[in-house]
């Protein structure tokens, strides 16, 4: 008896054209070995760049760009689908084996029906009719939970949310009753709320039709939720490889306890909250077609301390920043900064109002300009706020940067040349070096890896002790407003649903969008989902 | 930037249009005859006294081109820095200002090009004095309508991102974010057009001089000399082809260098790094 799946000792290598010199050879995967049976679900825990996604599509025995495979075996039902010819890999693919992409959205072709993208593969496959297909289309649409599954597949992509998307695109992967499933990241994109439903209809769907699956994520309390076992991979190699309940009771290895127990800095909320640096009064705010985003929004934030806007997309919390910084005048309401009026245009606004306010964004990559280096990005509000030039310039660079942990060497570098966290570093290096009184943070961690982003938050909670900063910190992540918040303002389609102290705000009584929010985050424990579905009260809307 | 790290097929871009400007700017020292000094009979044939043959007249083929390198370059390069350094500004002043900046200046692109370049170009020059300065302007004008289409399309792009969000939050004026932050970041569209509309350019020049409203005669242009010498092509003689294939070698080696350039700047924005 064999598995469904074995791979043995793979070895991935791609080849490298570092700029300036001869391209090179570089290992991506090295020497991995695991086994799949029917009906189970592994998953692949590791941070970007460890090789999860690479393993996965040797699956399908595809290399992403130049990635080649370069050794070992991968062995489907006892054969090793790595020496078929173009044609037996074909019959493989989307038949035996099918994927699901972490970005739906853009896995569908918006000119064509859901439907008919389902039962493609099983078509081109010619394993059942047409007729049979859409059936087995439709059993899957209720499997997963989708509503009104018989006319679901005759809606184009563009009318279904992210998350019916998602399921959808799992429907596709199961539409034609493949042996093995690869998943990879099929909820990083989506909100908790609406992540919680999928991860369930995912759950759902495997047990119901007995595919073992291939589970890839950067999250280990998702995986824990669906998985049956755990490979945790570092840079292309296995770290620790065990049962589910093994790798999260029991880790052996340092870095996967270092996983397991992210998150842990907490953070003891101000006692005196009177204090109002920023008021928002009943701020109305809409965008030009005149659609609302912000209804009748009021908050406050003390001196030298941090407020967690908490909510989904569409909840209107990065509008709120915008607002803040003058981008979009609020249509009512008003906003005081220091006891002072706030300009509402940015346009209007002084020198020193807009040096007083920095932002720091979710995407550090696009938030820097790719042609200038490190020295220009950090340098440019010296010049333009202080005036700064020169040796004085350099310095004063040279001072953010250590303030930021990197070493100055790192002057000279382009954004091309650092890696994400480090993007995101010198963006806050950016901010502070106009000495700014708030700093609005709009998901400064969210596309980081974990670890990363750990280090991150513990930069920023340090300099605010060291500069008395205050942080409007919007997010998605509960952990995170349980570690640094000191005050907290939930939102929900546009309105503020609760606001005040951390301690109050996340402890009982709560009200149901609250309620919802607390329980779709993910928890380190085997059976949340079940618990958290269990006793929740509201259900996330439309998804 | 080594020497050795530039390519081969630039080093001869380069090298061709070096040996452009140089004859530019050395024609009368380096021409065997003077621009209008008639030696010979008419079309007499390549080699022999004359390397490439006389023209309708009589003239030195070689030294005509020589002295037909200045006018042509001239022109035709500075009417096209003129049209993108036009064009560029406005479109990016379009893309970053939006609104009714942006509508005027568009709107009034379209009205522009919506009138064909050649006519245009025929009323203007036959009203205007004919010199080598309004010749100039006129054609950097109608370049410049293209240039500005291309400039807002790919300036709009770059506009929506959030480092030059990051820019205006920070309080920059527009030129500061027009020449810092979206200048940098569109130059390799912007590039391979320059190597188009410069060809275009030394075209369009030709095109004007063939019409008889671009160079005046005696005047050597390369494009006036294939106006001039079209009718022994008739009779089996290739002189008209020598400032022909002159015209071509040189659009060549432009773009030899842009490509060269268009691989350099892309390679800065994607993937990592550059040096």
């Amino acid at each position: 008896m064999h598995e469904l799946l074995s791979v043995r000792n793979l070895k991935i290598e791609a080849t490298a054209y570092p700029p300036g010199e001869a391209p090179r050879d570089i290992t991506i995967v090295e020497d991995v070995s695991f086994d799949l049976s029917k009906g189970r679900v592994l998953g692949l825990i590791g941070e970007s760049g460890a090789g999860k996604s690479t393993i996965g599509l040797s699956a399908l025995a595809c290399g992403r760009g130049s990635a080649r495979i370069t050794g070992g075996e991968v062995l489907l039902d006892g054969e090793n689908i790595l020496a078929l010819d173009k044609a037996g890999i074909r019959k493989v693919r989307g038949a035996r084996v099918c994927y699901v992409a972490q970005s739906a959205a853009a896995a569908f072709n918006p000119a064509h029906r859901l439907g008919d993208q389902v039962i493609e593969a099983s078509l081109t496959h010619k394993l059942m009719t047409a007729q049979e297909a859409r059936r087995r289309a439709a059993y899957l649409f209720g499997v997963l939970g989708l509503p009104d599954p018989e006319h679901f597949g005759e809606r184009y992509p563009h009318q279904v949310s992210g998350g019916q998307l998602q399921r959808a695109m799992t429907a596709m992967a199961l539409c034609t009753n493949p042996e093995l499933i690869v998943f990879d990241e099929p909820t990083t994109a989506l909100d908790v709320t609406t992540q919680i439903d999928v991860l369930a209809a995912i759950k759902h769907a495997i047990e119901e039709t007995r595919t073992a699956a291939l589970y890839i994520t950067h999250d280990l309390a998702v995986v824990a939720q669906i998985s049956d076992d755990i490979m945790v991979l570092r840079q292309g190699k296995t770290v620790e490889y065990g049962t589910t309940h093994q790798i999260i009771e029991q880790p052996a290895q340092d870095y996967t306890r270092a996983l397991v127990n992210v998150r842990q800095a907490k953070k003891d909320e101000a006692k005196d909250q009177s204090d109002a640096q920023l008021r928002v009064d009943h701020v109305t705010a809409a965008y030009g077609n005149g659609f609302t985003v912000l209804h009748d929004v009021s908050l406050h934030l003390p001196k030298g301390q941090t407020l967690a806007i908490v909510g989904e997309s569409g909840s209107g919390k990065s509008t709120l920043a915008r607002v803040i910084t003058g981008l979009l005048p609020p249509r009512e309401g008003t906003i005081t900064f220091d006891g002072r009026l706030l300009t509402p245009a940015l346009k209007n606004r002084s020198r020193d109002e807009l040096r007083r306010i920095q932002l720091i964004y979710q995407m550090a990559d696009t938030a820097m300009n790719p042609r200038q280096t490190v020295r220009d990005i950090i340098g440019r509000p010296l010049t333009f706020y202080y005036g700064l030039h020169g040796a004085e310039k350099t310095a004063r660079v040279k001072e953010l940067l250590e303030q930021i942990e990197m070493a100055s060497g790192f002057v000279d570098r382009y954004p091309a040349e650092l890696s994400g966290g480090q993007k995101q570093r010198v963006a806050i290096a950016r901010a502070l070096a106009a000495k700014p009184e708030l700093i609005l943070c709009d998901e400064p961690t969210s596309a980081l890896d974990p670890l990363v982003a750990e280090g991150i938050l513990s930069l920023l909670m340090r300099l605010q002790a060291e500069t008395q900063v205050s942080y409007m910190f919007i997010t998605h992540d509960i952990a995170i407003v349980r570690a640094i918040a000191d005050s907290v303002a939930v939102m929900h389609r546009g309105r503020l649903v609760r606001f005040g102290p951390k301690s109050r705000v996340l402890s009982p009584p709560f009200d149901d969008y609250t309620d919802l929010l607390l329980k779709s985050v993910p928890e380190m424990e085997v059976g949340w989902l079940e618990r958290a579905l269990a006793t929740r009260k509201m259900t996330s809307a439309g998804n | 930037m080594k020497p050795r790290e530039i390519p081969v097929s630039a080093w001869i871009g380069i090298l061709g249009i070096l040996v452009a400007f140089f004859c530019a700017l050395f024609a009368p020292w380096i021409a065997p005859y003077g621009e209008r000094e008639i030696v010979g009979s008419v079309w007499e044939p390549m080699g022999g006294t004359y390397l490439l043959g006389t023209d309708n007249l009589g003239r030195d083929l070689l030294s005509r081109m020589i002295y037909g390198a200045r006018t042509t370059l001239t022109v035709a390069l500075s009417a096209t820095v003129l049209a993108f350094a036009v064009g560029v500004s406005l479109s990016f002043l379009a893309a970053v200002s939006r609104g009714l900046v942006d509508q005027v200046l568009s709107r009034f692109n379209d009205l522009m090009m919506s009138i064909p370049t050649l006519i245009l170009a025929l009323v203007v020059l036959a009203v205007l004095p004919q010199n080598i300065v309004i010749l100039v302007l006129v054609i950097a004008l109608l370049e410049s309508t293209r240039v500005f289409r291309l400039g807002r399309a790919v300036a709009l792009d770059v506009a929506v991102m959030e480092f030059v969000e990051a820019a205006r939050l920070r309080g920059e004026g527009k030129l500061w974010i027009i020449f810092r932050e979206i200048l940098p970041n569109t130059l390799s569209p912007l590039l391979a057009e320059f190597g188009l509309r410069f060809a275009f350019s030394i075209l369009f020049v030709s095109t004007l001089s063939f019409l008889g409203l671009g160079i005046q005669p005696p005047a050597a242009d390369w494009g006036g000399m294939v106006k001039d010498n079209k009718d022994g092509i008739i009779f089996g003689i290739s002189a008209a082809l020598v400032p022909g294939s002159a015209i071509a070698a040189l659009a060549v080696c432009v773009n030899l260098v842009v490509d060269w350039l268009l691989k350099r700047t892309s390679s800065l924005k994607g993937g990592r790094g550059d040096a």
